[in-house]
């Protein structure tokens, strides 16, 4: 078992962690006709255990923590976690709130990270692509 | 009638080529409703690569779980799958097991894969899956009525016109010539309640709320990851080309090789591919084409238009048959 088994075929669970909702709109958005990420094979799943990665909106509100925590671990290994938008990875404009429990790779091991305010679909299908090369070093090593 | 020794060599091979093409009419179904969609889709081999990492993955077990139940069901809806293609003739040959069951034996098998999913459903704990299989239930309960209707119909029309085996054996017969004009049309109709069952035997779109990713997490399938999910994955393939079959077997069970007078492996060859192109027919227009056109219905309304208009349908035809053969008109 390596991660270079989930390249082409990645099932993408979605994850709010207190998102705005404008990142998950741009997700959305990937999926149409105009980006159409099928064709990586991508698919969005209804659930953790179906997933390959986690895409992951927002700065991660105290109330989320925990729950994101749960998710990362309902996903079956081998799993790539990529956070989408400013807020997830840096806190963006809700940058050391008092209400924050982090960006998100204070909570979970984050592999790419996707900026912008919200990012464009292309941002978010390069990352894709990142992802990729990750997992294909990865397999490598191994 | 087959001996043993036939039937070991056979039975893999069987299964083996028909989970390759379930898969291959898998992708062909993406990308073509990839292409109704205005999308390009995905490559052809993606089925393939899908079960590939879906067998590489982690295979999680919940802890709450009834684990053996949840474990044993996904091998048992592919073995149910599996075990029709040996009930239904394929590629122009006759049936692995012919004489030992008929069509009544197959709509059985057909049930299985379900009951299936239904009990690993039940099994796996998880308040979505529960749902799930709940709405796979009360879905079976609804396609299982017209489905019934229309076989037994054929059934019956076979075994009052031809001196047959007890019921009928598959792809035997071609049951268009049994019948008059008024037979004729309620053959076409039956034939239309099947391609309507079609989707809600495979858990396609019009009828997949008990799998909903949108609203119920994936349904029965929620707590299913990595091998298990592989095993479902394929399982659903098979019985797609399986139904697929069968539908051929019922209603056009004809070879092309008489008609264009070839012999020896030519007319083999051409056989098989004539049968390809007939289940890719039946395939997009009672799969794809259906799922691209229409959005889920509620639970609700599938048990109304199974139990209301495609029964309705279903014994219209049954009653144009009974009609044309006492020969009241």
């Amino acid at each position: 078992m390596s991660l270079k088994d989930l390249n082409r075929s990645l099932w993408v669970f979605h994850v709010n962690s207190g998102s705005c909702n404008g990142c998950d709109i741009e997700i959305v958005a990937s999926l149409t006709p105009r980006y159409d990420i099928e064709r990586f094979g991508m698919k969005l799943v209804g659930t953790p255990r179906h997933a390959d990665v986690l895409l992951v909106t927002g700065p991660v509100t105290r109330d989320m923590e925990k729950k994101l925590k749960r998710v990362f671990e309902q996903t079956p290994d081998p799993k790539v976690v990529m956070v989408i938008g400013n807020c997830g990875s840096t806190g963006g404009v809700f940058y050391e709130s008092y209400n924050l429990a982090g960006p998100v790779d204070q909570v979970i091991p984050v592999d790419v990270y996707v900026t912008g305010c919200p990012p464009r679909p292309e941002a978010i299908i390069e990352g894709v692509v990142k992802a990729w090369t990750k997992i294909e070093k990865q397999g490598e090593k191994k | 009638m087959i001996d043993a020794l036939q039937a070991i060599v056979l039975i893999p091979i069987i299964a083996i080529v028909g989970i390759f093409i379930a898969l291959l009419f898998k992708g062909i179904d993406r990308i073509l409703a990839a292409r109704m969609q205005a999308r390009i889709g995905p490559p052809l081999s993606q089925p393939f690569i899908d079960v590939k990492k879906l067998f590489m993955k982690e295979n999680i077990v919940p802890k709450n779980a009834v684990k053996w139940i949840f474990g044993m069901m996904p091998v048992v809806a592919l073995t149910a799958s599996i075990a029709v293609l040996f009930y239904i003739p394929l590629f122009g040959f006759k049936p692995l097991l012919d004489g030992y069951g008929d069509a009544i034996l197959v709509i059985y098998l057909f049930a299985i894969p379900s009951l299936a999913m239904v009990l690993g459903g039940f099994a796996s704990s998880s308040r979505y899956a529960t749902i799930g299989a709940q709405r796979e239930m009360v879905t079976m309960l609804s396609y299982e009525f017209p489905l019934a209707i229309s076989i037994i119909a054929i059934a019956w029309l076979v075994s009052s016109t031809t001196a047959c085996s007890p019921a009928f054996s598959l792809g035997a017969i071609s049951i268009w010539a049994l019948v008059g004009p008024l037979g004729i049309l309620g053959l076409i109709l039956l034939f239309l309640v099947m391609l309507f069952v079609m989707p809600g035997e495979v858990g396609a779109i019009p009828f997949d709320s008990p799998e909903a990713e949108t609203e119920i997490g994936g349904g029965v399938l929620t707590e299913y990851s990595g091998r298990n999910l592989g095993l479902f994955y394929i399982s659903a393939s098979v019985k797609t080309i399986a139904f697929a079959a069968f539908i051929v077997a019922l209603f056009f069970p004809g070879n092309i090789s008489n008609t264009l007078f070839l012999t020896g492996i030519g007319a083999i060859l051409a056989d098989a591919l004539f049968f390809l192109v007939k289940i890719f027919i039946i395939v997009f227009i009672g799969s794809t084409f259906i799922r691209v056109a229409i959005a889920r219905f509620r639970i609700t309304q599938v048990v109304k238009v199974y139990w209301g208009y495609a029964s309705f349908m279903a014994l219209f035809g049954l009653l144009l048959i009974a009609i044309d053969l006492m020969g009241v008109v």
